[in-house]
């Protein structure tokens, strides 16, 4: 019965479209809330107005003018946050003419994610539907990948989508170790990469180059490259650096804090949890790899990857989980349960589930607006009818962003219905 | 210095180089006559006839570079030069059995740009230049000094020596180390035939893979066979001829690890055949299937080098698996002598070869006796070789190839003073030194005294004049003598001279502190007496670690047994007409369920376990894994290779065994993957972690072969430069396989002839065709599907599964009707072009329309979460929970034929079990132990455990290497291990040697 009511409210949404006015308060009863800031409410009641949130708790009591939904054993998120993913900037992996997250160079802090974000990504409806409604659209390779913009799932254009517009610059520690090559029995292992330094160099050159340039108010020369370190400089904008063995982290703290860098965010961090101090001390948060990952080394805790989030919890490091690896577009949708998986390794549901919300949205600096179900905020969120983190329940009948509603169809849910029609089997 | 070198071998050849000439000499002499009817007699040694007679104060008496007699008490001939050999020991030199690229240019690798199909050397030869057993090494061969002289160093006379290039090596050829010309010095051309897996510089695109070599090297021997009985040749095959001719000489064997030593048998097995395999220094990790297989090896003397583990960091970077071989390698050789493997010794795989004796010591210490080193170097590969009549004793008649030593020549101050080869004499150092230690007193001024101690070739001096110490140094060359010492304030006192041969008198002339001229006589008081005490030589035998199984981190200390369990109190997942059944008990005895039911009486001896609380489901299979697999999953070079297996390549000491064990998974299809349209036999394992590859495969189990469809066969994403193999398109495809069918339609006929040509690729594609072996088939596209399915029924025979099969929901209906079983992901897609189409509800989808439907992994990581996975069937599709989970257990168990054993919880059934601490769909649950065969193979705690162990082992070995480290001994650095994570698309171009 519930199912059903769902699916005439998801019609009855799509019907309106997402322009949907909302002069009048929303009005969720007797859900639970979970509110992205480790608290949950059960029997709470969420109440939403002018894309904003205007209450989360358990003792709102609805006006008579607002539309009331009861929302008896469902369960309401924030909006769950894929950060540095290239969602948005990839089609098909196999396909070169549909990949634009890669530029020539080695050192690119000038291009933009914000203005190739294609939001009609056919694998952007397919990850929404899931409960996954911001990323940190993300480019890669080279020293320095470019700028990445934190984008809403939900958009006409990368105009309207923008939540953040170039929020941070992508710095890829240069590795410590190269892949060697094959023996008759598979790959022979690692060496040290020669180019270590030589790439250390020009990456510590450029951005010392590039605060010496911002620092004069008039210069003869334009330089984009440097130009576009401006920001980071002078505390608008983060730096994202890409490191994960304990060495790598160390020498790339090192130097942010020698430049000064205001927000500086070490993302992979496998071995962070060896060099705690750096993080706490420095005040730096991480955003982690995926937690359904393997662990780098033979002789590691076969669940290294796992427990890493509960390893940094345990030593109050502020950390996101990321989807970053193969497939990561495509695997975002699997995002909430990554975060959901690390329950079975110390975390709580609701620490995991902000490990994809709060946290993420603080580390990108929008948790002013986004992140958590507090007053205030935009109201961001979906209605799922089981525990979302888990994949067996995750059913999202309900999502918004910014107070508009998500389109929860998509391309696979069509052709789910097209062949269960044919078949004459019962679509659910 | 080393000119000096060379002068004094020169000297000593000039001296005796008349002897080496045989009687008949095919060459013209430039000059008069050289040769001469000399015996040399070196008396009074101790002689090793072989490694087991040894004669004390004999004499060996050659000519002519021949042995003419040894023992004691004989007469000498008076045309005989003697050679006192007083307190010397005389050892034949030693043999190295497999010395490859002495005198024998290595063939360099050169790139290409473009795919190369055919064999790029012209003739008559095999169709693949890998295989190459018309070459000969003893028309290529030519003596190389400085190789040789090496070798001679460390006491080598004679060695067996090919070119390392390919899977089929060609003939060597067994040479003497004597500076000479090779028709003098060679014993035996044609000696062995050397293989190996490894295809050398050939560019040619066949095998790319382990398992292609392995497939390559069975058909170029059936071919062989084939070509030797076929009476009215049509073809002429110089490559068979040549394998033919020498199909009795021994075949050599170059393995490059344990596994491949059982590997390369297997082969020999086939043909009846026994190989002589090289070995690298891990056998001992599985000594017991080495043993088993009762070959004999050449071995290593090869030690790995100690890890520099001085940064913290970086010696992490070092596996626990490295450091214990690192450890205990030294003990390999003991432990062959030890199981009765019988192996001569090589000094291949030296990084220096001048580390061989230092090595070997070390060996010696670790538990292999002297007499086992001497037969590994004299006897062993004499016999191996076929050449006990020429070389590895001193017996009468043997060529004249020996050492002379200053003492046992397993001794750390043993050296080897002489190396005679075929009677010519290479001079390291003198044979006879004359003794001027002791003290002396000068003949001009009896308070001059000194006293000369030290070695017998470079005493040090201590020069006294009455009571007062001079500065002095002393130098004996041969038997000339400097000796000069400074008289304080007055000047150095600069004296020459020469000993008598007793070293009991010096004297000579020389010049005072003013410059004047003097005479001088220094003359022995007191014999030199060995005061100082000689320092130990004996290696130092360190505690060491044991053997693990595997030789890895979480392996077991022994190999673990099956029990009798009780699991009591559990929520049981039957997959049976049962159901999902609360609060019951399961026994597990003898490796099977024993029984189900409520309140069990707990058999005598049980482990129980209290499962309270707690999930027990039938174990994982993962249909479609690439795990646990050696040396490349795709043997991409071809559109067809059926003749490839995984079972050949099985990799037994793959951690992902553990990890996904750890994920309650039980068996894996281990597939060759989608590189071609007809690929690889697979190797269908249980994960019995701790048991060697051969054990792991399910005995019995049927027969299945991976083929495969759209833009992988196609090679539609592996580059421009891919663009000449056919197919190029799914209708190449189509075209592909009806072709081969019917080639094994057409290969039936043929075998009933007399001499048919055994083709290993049909034999495959006839067992399919028969219905003896089944195909689990890469596939996407809906048409393709259609297409693959048609073909199947033009032939007779089903498609027993579509693997991946993401568009399966679209033609469900004929899926069902064909009788086929799909196995999908649960969700990916967006990779590529034709998955674009995929949707997560494929498996319901499937699933509902009566389509037996399971989720694989396809990658190591996903595997160990694949009841997640299935808890995605609950999501997309609304499969019901108890159904959800036989997509990863009953489906795939049923798609494998291996449902009447395994699969559900049945009475009867293997015992391949997992407790899960909640509901197994859910991403909060956690295999706590995982039972195959009713052995626990993983264990939630005993996991935490294991890596406290791991964390003492590596800390205990690290500080061994420190202490090492800070005593001088050399270290390298330490690089992670390369994890061998393979899907179906991993393709290995260019895994040989660069």
């Amino acid at each position: 019965m519930m199912k059903q009511i769902t699916i005439l409210f998801i019609t009855l949404c799509t019907l309106h479209g997402i322009i949907i006015a909302q002069n009048k308060q929303t009005v969720y009863t007797h859900a639970t809330l979970h509110i992205g800031n480790n608290q949950v409410i059960t029997n709470g009641i969420l109440a939403i107005k002018n894309g904003k949130i205007k209450a989360a708790s358990s003792t709102y009591t609805p006006l008579a003018t607002d539309s009331v939904i009861d929302a008896t054993n469902q369960h309401i998120y924030p909006g769950i946050i894929a950060p540095y993913i290239t969602l948005g900037l990839t089609e098909v992996d196999a396909v070169r003419s549909t990949i634009d997250f890669a530029e020539a160079g080695s050192i690119n802090p000038h291009v933009r994610a914000q203005i190739a974000y294609n939001t009609d990504s056919k694998i952007i409806p397919t990850v929404r539907s899931n409960g996954v409604l911001i990323v940190q659209s993300t480019p890669r390779g080279g020293l320095i990948s470019g700028q990445s913009s934190v984008m809403s799932l939900n958009g006409w254009n990368w105009e309207d989508a923008t939540i953040k517009a170039d929020d941070g610059v992508h710095i890829n520690w240069p590795s410590l170790l190269v892949a060697s090559g094959w023996s008759e029995l598979g790959p022979t292992g690692w060496e040290k990469n020669k180019n270590y330094e030589t790439q250390l160099q020009t990456l510590t050159q450029f951005l010392y180059e590039a605060k010496a340039y911002n620092k004069t108010a008039t210069t003869t020369i334009n330089n984009q490259k440097l130009k576009a370190m401006k920001e980071v400089f002078d505390g608008n904008k983060r730096v994202y650096v890409y490191a994960n063995s304990a060495k790598e982290i160390t020498e790339a703290i090192t130097l942010l804090l020698k430049l000064e860098v205001k927000y500086p965010v070490i993302i992979g961090g496998a071995e962070a949890y060896k060099v705690p101090e750096l993080f706490t001390k420095n005040n730096i948060p991480i955003i982690i790899g995926r937690t359904h990952a393997l662990p780098y080394k033979e002789d590691a805790d076969i669940y290294a990857n796992t427990k890493l989030a509960n390893e940094l919890k345990n030593k109050n490091i502020l950390f996101a989980i990321s989807d970053e690896g193969d497939m990561e577009a495509m695997q975002a949708r699997n995002l909430p349960f990554q975060a959901g998986t690390t329950v079975a390794f110390g975390l709580t549901t609701e620490e995991a589930l902000q490990a994809v919300t709060l946290n993420t949205a603080k580390i990108m600096g929008i948790d002013a607006n986004y992140g958590s179900l507090e007053i205030g905020k935009n109201a961001t969120f979906f209605i799922s009818t089981g525990d979302a983190l888990d994949a067996k329940s995750n059913n999202v009948t309900t999502a918004y962003t910014n107070g508009l509603v998500v389109d929860l169809n998509n391309h696979q849910k069509e052709l789910y219905g097209k062949y269960a029609t044919k078949f004459g089997l019962k679509k659910q | 210095m080393n000119r000096i070198y060379k002068l004094i071998v020169t000297l000593a050849l000039s001296l005796t180089a008349v002897s080496t000439y045989a009687q008949e000499n095919t060459f013209p002499t430039n000059g008069v006559n050289t040769q001469a009817d000399i015996y040399y007699a070196f008396t009074h040694a101790k002689i090793y006839i072989d490694p087991t007679t040894i004669v004390t104060d004999a004499t060996l008496l050659i000519r002519n570079g021949v042995v003419e007699q040894v023992g004691t008490n004989m007469a000498l001939p008076t045309n005989t030069v003697i050679i006192n050999c007083t307190d010397k020991w005389i050892y034949p030199s030693f043999i190295d059995a497999f010395a490859p690229n002495i005198g024998i240019a290595e063939n360099k690798f050169k790139g290409s740009d473009d795919t190369q199909y055919e064999s790029n050397k012209k003739g008559a030869y095999y169709w693949n230049e890998t295989i190459q057993p018309e070459y000969n090494a003893a028309e290529n061969y030519s003596y190389v000094d400085a190789q040789a002289d090496e070798l001679r160093k460390l006491g080598f006379g004679t060695i067996n020596t090919f070119n390392a290039n390919g899977i089929v090596r060609g003939t060597s050829v067994v040479t003497t180390l004597a500076q000479n010309k090779e028709y003098k010095t060679l014993v035996k051309e044609n000696a062995t035939m050397q293989l190996s897996f490894n295809k050398g510089v050939s560019r040619q695109e066949y095998p790319t893979s382990l398992m292609g070599s392995i497939a390559l090297l069975r058909q170029a021997l059936y071919d062989a066979q084939w070509y030797k009985n076929e009476t009215n040749k049509k073809e002429t095959n110089l490559s068979l001829q040549a394998l033919n001719y020498h199909w009795n000489i021994p075949f050599v064997f170059d393995a490059s690890d344990k596994q491949n030593i059982v590997r390369a048998n297997t082969i020999a097995k086939e043909f009846n055949k026994q190989f002589i395999i090289k070995a690298t220094g891990d056998e001992y990790q599985r000594i017991q299937d080495i043993k088993a297989l009762n070959t004999q090896l050449i071995a290593t003397v090869h030690l790995p080098t100690a890890y520099d583990v001085e940064d913290a960091a970086d010696a992490e970077n070092v596996s626990l698996s490295e450091l214990k071989h690192w450890e205990l390698a030294v003990t390999n050789l003991a432990t062959l002598e030890k199981n009765e493997i019988v192996f001569a010794l090589s000094t291949q795989g030296l990084k220096e070869k001048k580390e061989f004796w230092n090595n070997l010591r070390k060996y010696i210490a670790y538990g292999l006796t002297e007499t086992t080193a001497l037969k590994a170097l004299l006897t062993v590969p004499a016999e191996q070789l076929q050449i006990s009549n020429k070389v590895g004793s001193l017996n009468i008649g043997r060529i004249a190839n020996f050492i002379i030593t200053n003492g046992n020549i397993f001794n750390a101050k043993t050296v080897i003073l002489n190396n005679y080869t075929q009677g010519e004499a290479h001079s390291y150092k003198a044979l006879q030194t004359i003794e001027t230690r002791g003290k002396y007193v000068m003949d001009y001024d009896s308070k001059i005294q000194f006293i000369l101690s030290g070695t017998a070739d470079s005493p040090k001096i201590k020069l006294t004049n009455d009571t007062s110490n001079y500065k002095a140094i002393y130098k004996i060359e041969r038997s000339l003598i400097t000796l000069n010492y400074d008289v304080p304030t007055a000047g150095t006192i600069r004296l020459t001279g020469v000993t008598s041969p007793d070293g009991a008198t010096l004297n000579g002339y020389g010049y005072n502190e003013n410059g004047k001229q003097i005479t001088w006589k220094a003359t022995r008081t007191q014999a030199y007496q060995d005061t100082v005490k000689v320092k130990s030589d004996t290696v130092k035998v360190l505690e060491l670690g044991h053997v693990t199984y595997p030789m890895m981190a979480y392996g077991f200390d022994t190999l673990p047994k099956t029990k009798t369990y009780h699991i009591k109190n559990a929520t049981i997942w039957t997959n049976e007409s049962e159901g999902i059944v609360t609060n019951t008990d399961v026994i597990l005895q003898n490796g099977k369920i024993k029984a189900i039911g409520k309140n069990i009486v707990t058999p005598q001896g049980a482990d129980t376990i209290n499962a309270t609380g707690m999930h027990l489901t039938a174990g994982i299979i993962d249909e479609h894994s690439h795990i646990a697999v050696s040396g490349g999953v795709n043997e991409g070079a071809q559109a067809v290779t059926a003749e490839v297996s995984i079972a050949d390549v099985v990799n037994a000491d793959d951690i992902n065994i553990y990890r996904q064990l750890s994920g309650g998974v039980v068996a894996s299809q281990l597939l060759h993957g989608s590189a071609n349209v007809i690929g690889g036999q697979s190797a269908i394992i249980k994960l019995r972690w701790g048991a060697s590859a051969e054990q792991l495969k399910i005995a019995g189990a049927d027969k299945f072969i991976k083929c495969a469809l759209g833009e992988n066969v196609k090679q539609s994403n592996w580059g421009d430069k891919f663009t000449k193999r056919f197919p190029q398109t799914r209708m190449g495809v189509e075209q592909t396989f009806i072709d081969a069918f019917t080639r094994a339609k057409e290969y039936e006929r043929k075998k009933t002839q007399s001499n048919y040509r055994k083709d290993l690729e049909c034999e495959v594609l006839l067992e399919i065709v028969n219905k003896q072996r089944f195909i689990t088939c890469h596939s996407y596209l809906q048409s393709e599907v259609n297409m693959l399915m048609h073909v199947a029924d033009s032939f007779g025979f089903k498609i027993n599964t579509f693997t991946h099969i993401l568009e399966g929901y679209k033609i469900a209906d004929k899926l069902k009707a064909h009788g086929a079983n799909a196995s999908t992901f649960s969700d990916w897609w967006a990779y590529k072009m034709e998955v674009q189409d995929a949707i997560p509800y494929n498996g319901a989808l499937l699933h509902k329309m009566g389509v037996n439907t399971s989720f694989n992994s396809d990658d190591a990581e996903m595997a160990r979460r694949l009841n997640q996975e299935a808890g995605k069937a609950v999501k997309y599709g609304n499969v019901s929970e108890e159904e959800a989970l036989k997509f990863v257990t009953l489906n795939p168990a049923k798609m494998l034929h291996l449902d009447a054993k395994m699969g559900s919880i049945k009475i009867g059934k293997d015992a391949d079990v997992v407790l899960w601490n909640t509901n197994p769909l859910s991403v909060y649950a956690r295999a706590q132990k995982t039972f195959v065969d009713g052995i626990l193979c993983y264990d939630i705690t005993k996991d935490a455990q294991l890596r406290s162990d791991i964390a003492y082992e590596r800390n205990r070995i690290i500080q061994k290497l420190i202490t090492l480290k800070n005593s001088g001994t050399p270290v390298i650095k330490t690089m992670p291990k390369k994890q061998l994570l393979y899907d179906c698309e991993s393709i290995e171009q260019d895994y040989i040697a660069k």
